[in-house]
């Protein structure tokens, strides 16, 4: 695994966040931690991106990503 | 006791009582009202997560085997983020039911109608098993069964105020026509007005602030259980009394208006 040289920085929930170049949606969900959880779901740029596509979806500078979870309500 | 299951989407329920999962003081306290009300479906809202990593493990809470999950679109205000919010439902939680409710002022998180009958139309040709939560609006719930809704989910009176079915007259038309199951939601105070409810044929009803706020939530859960068991096997029985003859016949004038509208 190659050291990142230089970060990039992307919105996560409307959020600024620092990222390490490369940058994919699964890096920033396992440093999350919550690349295990079960019912999470993410959006980037307002497209939702399948779980199984997380580790093919780069991040860019300035994305917004969206990340969920399920919790109470009626 | 008769105990027709309520079928939605080809799906069978034998308890005709839905239970949301807001508000309740916590998991533990929530998974034992759940229990004792005899639900088989739940719902659940989806929030954003913080990224301070503080949050709410619903789902450990949640036997899914036991309980079908219909996560709902709250916080959603116009049709474009209600589907995206499906979307996100369906990936996170693998299920494409779906409890549709756009509110665009969180003051009383009335449903938008315009909205929603979009959304319906978009999302129902996406796959998606629609329950649509709006006003008790009979030509609105037509519309929806005509766009694709599994089911329509018109509410009694404002959520949360317990003040039961203020919108009888309407939800009786919404009963009469409606080819989709009817449940009722937001709004049931008491026992009694679940009770009520299905006595007028509602198919089910969705109860949440009424358990989880109530003194004894778990207690609540079970009385409320009863009372749907009761008024849906009254209706089944069929009500002798005048009762429902004389709704029938203050509803009428509702019907030819709306004839002459038509026209």
């Amino acid at each position: 695994m190659s050291e990142p040289r230089q970060t990039l920085s992307v919105f996560v929930n409307d959020r600024p966040r620092a990222l390490g170049q490369p940058a994919t949606l699964l890096g920033l969900m396992a440093e999350m931690g919550l690349s295990g959880t079960k019912g999470v779901a993410a959006a980037v740029n307002g497209e939702v991106v399948p779980r199984d596509a997380w580790d093919a979806r780069g991040l860019a500078e300035r994305d917004r990503v969206l990340v969920i979870r399920a919790t109470q309500g009626g | 006791m008769s105990n027709t299951p309520l079928v939605i989407a080809g799906v069978s329920f034998t308890s005709r009582l839905f239970l949301g999962t807001g508000k309740f003081s916590s998991g533990e306290a929530m998974a034992r009202s759940l229990e004792a009300s005899g639900t088989e479906m739940v719902t659940v809202a989806l929030g954003r997560i913080r990224t301070d990593g503080e949050s709410d493990d619903i789902l450990g809470h949640l036997d899914r085997r036991r309980y079908r999950l219909l996560p709902n679109t709250s916080g959603t205000r116009n049709a474009r983020e209600a589907v995206l919010a499906a979307q996100l439902a369906r990936e996170a939680l693998e299920t494409n039911w779906l409890k549709l409710e756009i509110h665009p002022d969180p003051k009383y998180l009335m449903p938008d109608p315009v909205e929603t009958l979009e959304a319906t139309a978009l999302l129902a040709a996406r796959g998606f098993v629609v329950l649509a939560y709006v006003h008790a609006d009979p030509v609105l719930c037509k519309r929806l069964e005509e766009a694709g809704a599994a089911a329509v989910m018109p509410l009694g009176s404002p959520i949360g105020s317990g003040l039961g079915l203020e919108s009888r007259a309407f939800l009786q038309i919404i009963i009469a026509q409606s080819r989709v199951p009817v449940v009722v939601d937001a709004g049931l105070g008491a026992p009694s007005h679940a009770a009520a409810a299905l006595e007028m044929g509602a198919d089910a009803v969705l109860v949440n602030t009424a358990i989880a706020a109530a003194e004894d939530p778990v207690g609540m859960a079970a009385a409320f259980r009863l009372g749907v068991e009761a008024g849906r096997a009254a209706r089944e029985a069929g009500l002798a009394a005048g009762r429902e003859s004389a709704r029938a016949d203050a509803t009428s004038p509702l019907t030819a208006f709306l004839g002459e509208e038509a026209r």
